[in-house]
């Protein structure tokens, strides 16, 4: 689950009326600059040489003169029109971002930490609501409403096939609303400078057909799933008493942290550490021995334990689907 | 004050005093006046007046226009060199997926040391050394309104350089961005001493650039040749004046807001801290209210050397001076109404923000007017096809690409799919080179004869511009399209799975062939200055006043003060009056001349080389190195830089009997 990112294939109507936007750009962009480059190109080919020596012809030319006004008269007014055309298409297509419906929105918190996202689902309904970590899923279809916050430094959340980016301010609450219209695994990245690791700082956004959603939720709403080897039972041992529940919350278990990611269905992930590693068990237990390899500059410090320990843990973190 | 031909209206100065009182101490003097031509007594006598002293206390003491302006034009380059090589560590750290070539932490130095290097260090001294060398030459007077300022600020120049770069090397490199957004430059989290030493650089390269802004502005108000009047100035004297009253206005603004978050670091205030009631938007808003009229700083110069450039090699009076003139300030005003196009992915209100769109939109017609001006000019003149004017035909393709994604950029919505992007990064590449480098290399390769007195070869001068434009083209176009398919700016690293490798590698590549370019040049430069052929008066055939004087110039400049009543006064002679004459051989003496017409007003005596602006930068230095490191020395460390200052501004009475002697002399 790689995911896509790239402006030019919109996955929503944000995204739609923003290509749109930058196609009409492009191709006003593209002429002015053939023409003025056509022009300059035929007054260099056409005007006579001289040398340095060539006296200089400073005396009036009326009648030239008033061909040259015009004609830089005419290039202004133009270009005057030009701009005023794209002044509109831009304030269309900003209007047409703005009025996205927002009936029967699914409401996230989206909060953005050094150097990973914090989502919280149906914040305001205590019953229903749950946190994960830098993998959201969206229904198709359905209009998204995520509320912005940042705990530490200045974030930005863009998924460039969905919407464009809006900032995460400390001290600051703003809101960006989205739509997936195509199913699909979109890839965003943080977009602003954040600090040592803001190379590693993605999010994927998996967008479900509603009863894929669905589903999703009510998984995810679920304390994690008992372990039902020795192995895995080990693994939980582990991060209850180990460092791990210091800031890692499983839900359902003795992990309370509430520092670093929700780790409840961290095996239904496709990425560890913000989009540094795939999730697989190998990769999660050399994540876990010593992140800083992967990721340096990460909180989460090594974990000197036994090769069989990781093992174990890998085990149970893969568990918790 | 008498002339050398025919008669001018002789304005008195307002401090000059009828006759002298006693004849007798008078005659045992010469009391030399200049006017005369080279080889001539005076002459010698008013180059010996004019030259600054030799040795390393002379090279310290030294404040003459044509030495200090060099000295910026040169560091800066040197500058330009080290951040090049920077961007190219960059580029190659970026060329392959998953390198670990540099890590997080130096790359993140990297990218913020360059930023600042360029922009601070490089782009704006090097536009106002230049203005320093060459506005004196074309306005036809002898040194810039207040030589010992500049000094100073070439001093505090070197040493903040020095001080970023020293930073750097020991591992205390801010690590912020060159943009140091709080709270990542805030006290909690720009730990260590990096971000300190970002803020007091950028307070000591904007004290510079300030410095010399103000005595750029002096200079071209009031010591303008007699009959310059602002309609005979040349174009780049006006692109110099806009530039330095912009630069007047905004540059107070990045140095509060550099200590404002000094003193959040240091003395524990909470502009910033939003727990305590400060906003981080607050620093963006003051930040980018100095960071976009800093574009225009660099921009606004490069379009004075096409200016002065274009016309020379198309053998015709610029067209359309007036508009040209008229857009210069148009853009200098609207440079200052477009700062929040830098912060549309924030929650500024919408409504605002559309307003920051129609102004980002409208500065491109200023723009477009001089472009189409220069291309009428082009079309209807002769052109003379040497490396200058091919760079300047450089410059429209490359700046034009810029200015049109600039367009794409100032619109909200669109910005916010391509703001932090790569194609961000490729648009102010795509500008600062084009819009200043370009033009930068044409004024280089222009008036190089006239700096040096030898001539760069125009063959590996066409060459040394192909190979830029091509690398140019290979290192940032390829930005555009990784900008687009979400390559966010500033990352050290990235996936595999992202598929940004190819184009990245191609960035690499076109760096490589920049840096090719860049040692052509400098093998240009060295072998010019060893064998160079030498430059006449006028190599060019130029049309305004620096080319009058000859190769390299006199350090007086002018063995006797022109006088104007063109705009190209070299093209079209004036009519019975040529020169002004009269000013004392033997001490400093300038003419002012009214602000609007030029006429002569009063005689100005220049302070001669000293040593006060020199151990005045170091005393400032000494206060701002102390306060890095401790609070106390904060106040402590201001004593050093008044005792410095109040013995530069010491009364000298020797001087001062001097100069009134000359006032008194008829």
């Amino acid at each position: 689950m790689n995911g896509i990112h790239d402006v030019r294939t919109p996955a929503g109507p944000q995204a739609a009326a923003l290509f749109d936007l930058w196609n009409v750009m492009l191709v006003t962009c593209t002429l002015v600059f053939v023409a003025v480059i056509v022009v300059l190109a035929v007054a260099v080919w056409r005007a006579p040489r001289g040398t340095e020596q060539t006296s200089p012809d400073a005396t009036d030319h009326p009648r030239k003169d008033t061909i040259l006004r015009r004609s830089v008269g005419t290039a202004l007014a133009v270009s005057s029109v030009l701009l005023f055309v794209l002044l509109f298409a831009s304030l269309i297509a900003d209007r047409a971002i703005a009025t996205l419906p927002l009936t029967d929105a699914v409401r996230i918190d989206l909060i953005g930490h050094q150097f990973w996202w914090e989502a919280r689902y149906d914040p305001r309904d205590p019953a229903l609501t749950f946190a994960t970590a830098n993998e959201l899923h969206v229904p198709v279809g359905r209009p998204v409403l995520m509320s912005l916050r940042a705990d530490d430094v200045i974030h930005s959340f863009w998924v460039p096939n969905l919407a464009g980016k809006k900032d995460l301010i400390p001290g600051r609450e703003s809101t960006i609303a989205f739509r997936a219209d195509l199913p699909g695994v979109y890839r965003g990245q943080c977009a602003e400078f954040c600090g040592y690791q803001h190379a590693h700082m993605a999010l994927i956004v998996v967008a479900d057909a509603p009863a894929d959603f669905e589903r999703w939720l009510a998984v995810q709403r679920q304390p994690a799933t008992e372990p039902s080897t020795a192995q895995q039972q080990r693994g939980r041992d582990l991060v209850e008493h180990g460092s791990c529940a210091m800031c890692h919350t499983i839900a359902g278990t003795g992990a309370k942290g509430r520092r670093a990611p929700d780790l409840t269905h961290v095996g239904s992930r496709s990425w560890l550490g913000a989009g540094t590693l795939e999730n697989t068990a190998a990769s999660r237990a050399h994540w876990i021995a010593d992140p800083q390899r992967y990721k340096p500059g990460v909180d989460m410090p090594p974990l000197a334990a036994a090769p069989a320990d990781l093992v174990a843990l890998s085990a149970y973190l893969g568990s918790l689907q | 004050m008498t002339t050398a031909s025919g008669s001018v209206p002789s304005t008195p100065g307002s401090r000059r005093r009828a006759s002298n009182k006693d004849p007798s101490k008078t005659a045992a003097r010469r009391f030399l006046r200049d006017g005369a031509g080279p080889g001539s007594a005076a002459a010698a006598e008013l180059e010996r007046t004019w030259t600054d002293k030799e040795g390393i206390i002379g090279f310290l003491k030294a404040n003459g226009h044509k030495t200090i302006g060099l000295r910026f034009v040169v560091t800066a380059l040197c500058f330009f060199g080290a951040a090049g090589v920077m961007g190219g560590l960059m580029r190659h750290q970026l060329a392959t997926a998953d390198s670990h070539l540099l890590g997080p932490d130096f790359y993140n130095q990297l990218f913020t040391v360059h930023g600042t290097t360029m922009m601070f260090l490089f782009a704006v001294p090097v536009m106002q050394g230049f203005a320093l060398y060459i506005v004196p030459l074309m306005i036809g007077t002898r040194n810039t309104a207040f030589p010992r300022m500049t000094a100073c600020a070439y001093w505090l120049y070197v040493i903040g350089g020095l001080l970023l770069f020293g930073g750097f090397l020991t591992n205390t490199g801010p690590d912020a961005g060159w943009f140091a957004y709080v709270p990542l430059a805030g006290p909690e989290h720009g730990i260590g001493k990096r971000v300190d030493v970002w803020n007091m650089l950028v307070t000591y390269s904007e004290a510079m650039g300030l410095m010399v802004a103000v005595d750029i502005t002096t200079t071209i108000l009031k010591l303008r040749a007699p009959g310059m009047t602002l309609r005979h100035m040349p174009l780049f004297v006006w692109a110099s004046l806009v530039t330095s009253v912009m630069i007047i206005f905004a540059m107070p603004m990045v140095m509060l807001a550099a200590n404002l978050v000094q003193f959040d670091r240091m003395l524990g205030t909470h502009f910033f801290n939003p727990a305590e009631g400060g906003d981080p938007l607050l620093w963006q808003h003051l930040f980018w209210f100095f960071g976009h009229p800093e574009v225009y700083f660099i921009f606004v110069p490069a379009l004075g050397f096409i200016s002065a450039v274009i016309p020379t090699f198309a053998r015709r009076p610029m067209f359309g001076h007036d508009a040209i003139v008229l857009s210069l300030i148009a853009t200098g005003f609207l440079s200052f109404g477009l700062w929040v196009h830098h912060m549309f992915a924030t929650n500024v209100p919408e409504l605002g923000k559309s307003f920051f769109t129609a102004m980002s939109f409208m500065i491109a017609i200023p723009t477009a007017l001089q472009i189409f001006c220069w291309i009428a000019t082009i079309g209807s003149g002769r052109l003379v096809m040497r490396t200058p004017f091919l760079f300047v035909l450089g410059f429209f393709f490359i700046l034009l690409i810029g200015g049109l994604t600039g367009i794409m950029l100032g619109s909200v919505p669109l910005d916010l799919q391509v703001h932090d992007t790569y194609f961000v990064v490729a648009h102010l590449h795509y500008v600062l080179i084009g819009g200043a480098v370009f033009p930068l290399f044409a004024a280089i390769y222009y008036w190089f004869p006239k700096i040096t007195g030898r001539m760069l070869s125009d063959r590996l001068g066409k060459w040394q511009f192909w190979i830029f434009f091509i690398g140019v083209n290979l290192t940032f176009f390829p930005l555009h399209i990784l900008g687009l398919e979400g390559m966010p700016r500033r990352i050290y690293t990235y996936g595999p799975e992202t598929g940004w490798g190819f184009l990245s590698f191609l960035s690499a590549a076109g760096q490589v062939i920049n840096d090719f370019s860049m040692l052509l040049f400098v093998f240009n430069v060295a072998r010019s200055l060893i064998k160079g052929e030498r430059a006449t008066a006028d190599p060019w055939g130029g049309g305004t006043l620096e080319w009058s004087v000859s190769s390299p110039p006199p350090a007086c400049n002018f063995f006797a003060l022109p006088v104007v009543s063109s705009r190209e006064p070299l093209w079209m002679p004036s009519g019975d009056v040529t020169h002004v004459s009269g000013l004392s051989a033997e001490i400093r003496e300038g003419l002012t001349t009214t602000v609007i017409d030029a006429v002569p007003d009063t005689r100005y005596a220049y302070p001669g080389p000293e040593i006060w602006p020199f151990v005045a930068a170091l005393a400032v230095t000494l206060w701002l190195v102390w306060s890095i490191w401790s609070v106390p020395g904060f106040a402590w460390g201001l004593i050093p830089p008044a005792m410095a200052f109040i013995a530069w501004y010491w009364p000298n009475k020797k001087e001062a009997i001097e100069e009134v002697t000359w006032e008194k002399e008829p």
